[in-house]
């Protein structure tokens, strides 16, 4: 089970954390049909580092990118939803 | 004593306490301190069990918990466990153990024909054999399920209790061997918070096996010190207990046993523990496991690995025979020899396989000097029956030697035990020269120490844990030890069984009778990568997956192969390290624990009418509220003829609620409703549905203004946490530059829905200063002094509204509202009623039509979209795969011929056709009669009037049905209306 430094909260289990979507795939109220149908149904599936939106449920309830690392697990980053990200 | 095979003093055993015990219905003494192995082996038992498939006679091959042939069920009843190994269970007063896969006798088992077939059941039996349909399969299955499986499952409810806890330590070390010690007395001495774990009862590991002076202290003396001086700096000491799994970022349960297999717990009634510890490292300290030897019979009663002919020697005073043959390629063994030989065994032979004109450490020198040691020798055979062993012939000096022997001590080498390591991610090394795999990189914060680390003599083992342990630790100040065999164990693998020997009875996996022959044969019939190898012969597949048995079968493939061992691959090491009680995971989670329970503010209240309770989603809500002897069928039945011809009174309070404000209200809201919400005044309300993202519908509710920047959103009771989710997601994600806030207000307002006829009625009554709202409006009002809001909204069809009050004050609003509809011929009504009333009527709802597959065109809503777009699911709707022919639409179903149209039922043109479509909801026409349903139909708006089936294969029920539109009363829309 991961441990994720909540920005908020500070480091906690895994369990108190709902995963959302990998941060490329938010889709906004603007978006294309073929935009929207790769987010939605042809999501890449990266093997490394790749940012993700997760929820801290049952904490904060607060949105935050986490960086994390699909392969090795590695969290390099944990930042609130609003705050920007390195590309 | 207890028992012909009970030294006369010595071991860790308590003598002054005996302990009485069952095995296969024969009562046993043993002492304090033995395991059910050791009592075993005193008392002169040599057969234990049978195989898994050749039911050939097993004994005891190990001490610790890699056992693989010693399997027994101990307990009963609700205390009871099966394949719990010999080796690993503590015996105590009563205990109840019984051996397994034997038929009807341990002594006479009919299984044992089995190995008279043997040569006809080879790897891959299984596959070769059993051709054919399903039908002959189903016979097969018959044959198979009789003769396969290890113990039989229990039979009765875990009578016991289990918790979890979790706990964070600065240092995690497993394994309380020397070297686990001098990590944890090291980091510990460095200031850290240690939790160290140990499997066995008593801490020591190896030195239980082989006392050493250490800092000038029996070993004994020493871990009593050593314990002290970690629980004085407040570290915490776990004994009898596993680490099962290591997961991401340095997570460990670690699972403890408070109990034994099969007894009773003390008074707080705890059989097990799972701890879930979160460490800043991880001192892996888990020793190593001695390999069996490659040879015929090498299953037998009798035959041990060295290792543990020493530990039931030294550890529990059990000689487990009188004249030894001993097979190594290490100098471990010749400790073995010398033991036995001390203890008044005699040694037949000492079978080295490494050459003679290596060096020879002192120990292996001062065996020389008293037993007979031969160098370049192998076993070919073991002889022997249930009854133990009667002999061996080796290989000496190139000739067939026949020995005398009832025991044969075994060490094929030692592999480190890698399987925490590597469940935490981390790789491995091979040394060649021992045939091992140890500890390489990590990808955790873990280090492996000691043995388990390759690390060899108990000087060297001691100083390896002392600095591995901090990085403050200084070398000078390790524990050392003065010992006369602390040499290294100089192993030569030797993989080679003698050429004389019979494959077909030379065992690599004992738990599942893999043969050596087993494994070429694979080979030869291309099962050539590891893990089909491992699939086709079910190597390393049993309970003790593996443990002794992986490597030897490596080597064997690596052989065939001609490749080096490491390049043919390892299999992956999964959690549990070693088998956990399922009840042990659960925990706390069982029966009515397993899911929290929500009640209603008003629960005592519906309970004092003793209704039917029904869960909806963690809510327990009446369903109905039967009078006399009406049964649920006939109270709903009652309840929702009430509400139709006068007025009921249902308790709606779990609906989810949300309180949405601030000047962009509007224009959030209708992100998230599919239908016009910016337009409605101040004071009005609107049915609304909401879409996921892919267009599907996600729930429904309503909508009010209450003020010009305020509205109350509701949505359905399960659905309530996924919209409280959606919303927040949208609000933060999607849109945070809007200026809103959103308040979850499901559990604040509580809420009272009066329908029917009469409700106006009753609502003038309870509220009389209050005009009574016009449908989908709402007014705020007063009730015994308690502020309501009330919402003329009707989801029965009828005219209806609901009350909302502050959810510590609607037991007075209930009240009055219950007795008001009461007084006038009316009654409460439960889910039943309101279920039968909606299908009436064809509202939809979460979880029936809205199953996450229906599209607001599916379901007939498509006039409610707002045509100017921008709500979520818009562009999704867009997709052509929504417009395309062949859709499922919702319709309705009337029975035709009198019978119940089923629930769950799938639709067809014609009997033993595909179907065309399902139903979702059926019900009853409340004033008419007859059975109606809603559901879903290909291309079903175009279809009304066609004749079809419902069929349900689980109930056996059928019903002839005509497709109609959803709605079944009141098609016109005008009995909700003033």
């Amino acid at each position: 089970m991961l441990l994720i430094a909540c920005p908020n909260c500070g480091p906690r289990a895994q369990a108190e954390f709902t995963f959302e979507r990998p941060l490329a795939s938010i889709v906004t109220p603007t978006e294309t049909l073929p935009d929207l149908i790769h987010k939605l149904f042809t999501r890449d599936n990266p093997r490394g580092p790749s940012w993700e939106l997760w929820r801290h449920t049952y904490g904060c309830a607060g949105w935050l990118k986490v960086h994390r690392d699909t392969h090795s697990h590695q969290i390099s980053a944990v930042v609130p939803v609003d705050m920007e990200t390195p590309s | 004593m207890s028992g012909p095979m009970r030294l006369a003093d010595g071991g860790l055993i308590d003598r002054s306490r005996a302990v009485s015990f069952v095995f296969d219905g024969k009562s046993y003494q043993g002492y304090a301190g033995d395991s059910l192995a050791s009592a075993l082996l005193a008392n002169g038992v040599v057969l234990f069990g049978r195989s898994f498939k050749y039911h050939r006679p097993r004994g005891v091959m190990a001490a610790g918990i890699e056992e693989p042939s010693a399997l027994v069920q101990a307990g009963s009843g609700g205390r009871y466990e099966p394949n719990s190994r010999a080796t690993d269970v503590f015996i105590y007063d009563g205990l109840q153990s019984q051996s397994q896969n034997r038929w009807p006798s341990l002594g006479f088992d009919l299984g044992g024909l089995n190995s008279l077939i043997s040569p006809f059941i080879p790897a891959g039996f299984y596959y070769k054999t059993f051709f054919g349909g399903p039908k002959l399969w189903l016979l097969y299955e018959q044959l198979i399920r009789q003769m396969a499986g290890l113990g039989m499952p229990p039979t009765k409810a875990d009578a016991d209790i289990y918790e979890h806890r979790a706990a964070f330590c600065d240092v995690l070390v497993v394994g309380s061997g020397p070297a686990g010690l001098a990590a944890a007395l090291s980091a510990s001495a460095a200031g850290s918070r240690v939790i160290l774990a140990e499997q066995d009862e008593r801490l020591g590991g190896s030195l239980l096996t082989d006392p050493a002076t250490i800092d000038g202290l029996s070993s004994d003396q020493w871990i009593a010190k050593a314990r002290e001086s970690l629980i004085a700096s407040g570290g915490r000491i776990l004994t009898r207990t596993t680490a099962a799994g290591y997961y991401d970022h340095d997570l460990v349960n670690l699972v403890e046993r408070l109990t034994e297999p099969g007894q009773t717990p003390g008074a707080d009634g705890l059989a097990q523990r799972l701890w879930r510890v979160r460490a800043g490292k991880v001192i892996l300290a888990t020793g190593a496991f001695e390999r069996p030897r490659l040879f015929e019979g090498n299953d037998l009663p009798g035959v041990m690995l060295s290792g543990a002919v020493r530990t039931y020697l030294r550890r529990y005073g059990v000689r487990a025979g009188s004249r030894a043959v001993i097979t190594t390629d290490n100098d471990d063994a010749y400790r073995t020899a010398l033991a036995l030989a001390d203890a008044g065994s005699s040694i037949a032979a000492i079978l080295d396989s490494r050459p003679a004109d290596g060096v020879h450490s002192p120990l292996v020198q001062k065996a020389m000097a008293q037993l007979p040691v031969y160098f370049g020798a192998k076993l070919i055979a073991a002889k022997g029956s249930a009854k133990g062993l009667k002999g061996a012939s080796a290989l000496i000096d190139g000739k067939v030697t026949a020995l005398d022997c009832d025991l044969i001590a075994v060490s094929g080498g030692f592999s480190p035990v890698v399987h925490l390591h590597m469940q935490a991610g981390g790789t491995l090394a091979w040394d060649e020269l021992s045939g091992s795999f140890s500890p390489d990189q990590t990808r955790q914060n873990q280090t492996t120490v000691g043995a388990a680390a390759g690390v060899d003599g108990l000087s060297a083992t001691l100083l390896n844990g002392w600095t591995k342990a901090s990085s403050k630790a200084k070398a000078k100040a390790a524990p050392t030890c003065a010992s006369d065999d602390d040499v290294a164990l100089n192993i030569i693998a030797d993989w080679e069984p003698a050429p004389q020997a019979s494959l077909k009875k030379a065992f690599v996996d004992y738990q599942n009778d893999v043969t050596a022959a087993d494994l070429d044969l694979a080979w030869r019939e291309g099962y050539r990568s590891v893990e089909h190898l491992k699939r086709y012969t079910t190597l390393g597949m049993a309970t003790d997956q593996g443990k002794t048995s992986n490597l030897v079968g490596l080597a064997r493939l690596a052989k065939s192969e001609g490749r080096p061992v490491p390049s043919v691959g390892l299999t992956t090491f999964r959690p549990p390290y070693t088998p956990v009680t399922l009840g042990v995971l659960a925990a706390e989670a069982t029966g009515a624990h397993l899911d929290p329970r929500r009640r209603p503010v008003l629960y005592q209240t519906h309970a004092a009418e003793q209704p039917i309770w029904q869960p909806v989603g963690y809510w327990h809500r009446p369903r109905a509220y039967p009078m006399g002897t009406e049964n649920l069928h006939q109270a709903a039945h009652r309840e929702s003829l009430t509400v139709r011809t006068k007025v009921g009174v249902t308790d709606v309070s779990t609906l989810g609620k949300f309180d949405v404000s601030g000047p962009d209200a509007a224009i959030f809201l209708e992100l998230i409703c599919a239908t016009t919400v910016g337009k409605l005044a101040v004071g009005r309300g609107r049915y609304t549905i909401m879409l996921r993202e892919d267009g599907m519908v996600m729930d429904d509710g309503t909508v009010w203004r209450t003020q010009e920047n305020r509205f109350l959103l509701t949505s359905s009771t399960g659905g309530a946490d996924r919209m409280a989710a959606h919303l927040s997601y949208v609000r933060k994600v999607i849109a945070p530059h809007l200026k809103v806030a959103v308040a979850n207000v499901q559990e604040h307002w509580a809420a009272v829905a009066v329908a029917g006829p009469l409700a106006k009625d009753v609502v003038a009554s309870v509220l009389p200063q209050m005009a009574v709202p016009r449908h989908m409006s709402l007014d705020v009002g007063d009730l015994a002094g308690v502020p309501t809001l009330t919402l003329a909204a009707s989801y029965s069809g009828e005219r209806a509204f609901e009350i909302y009050a502050p959810s510590d004050q609607i037991e007075p609003v209930w009240a009055a509202i219950a007795k008001a509809a009461r007084d006038i011929g009316g009654c409460l009504y439960g889910l039943e009623a309101l279920e039968i009333l909606r299908i009436e009527k064809g509202h939809i709802v979460v979880g029936g039509e809205i199953d996450g597959r229906a599209s607001p065109h599916d379901l007939g809503l498509s006039k409610m979209l707002r045509p100017a777009g921008g709500y979520i699911g818009h562009t999704a709707l867009q997709r052509p795969a929504f417009a395309e022919p062949g859709r499922l639409q919702m319709v309705g179903f009337e029975a035709v011929d009198g019978a119940a149209i089923p629930e769950g039922s799938m639709v067809l043109t014609a009997p033993k056709t595909l179907p065309v479509g399902h139903v979702t909801a059926a019900g009853l026409n409340v004033i008419k009669g007859g059975s109606i349903a809603l559901g879903f139909l290909r291309d079903g708006f175009s279809r009304t009037g066609e004749g079809l089936i419902a069929w349900s294969p689980t109930r056996n029920q059928t019903a002839k049905v005509k497709v109609t539109a959803p709605v079944f009363y009141d098609v016109a829309g005008v009995q909700y209306r003033d």
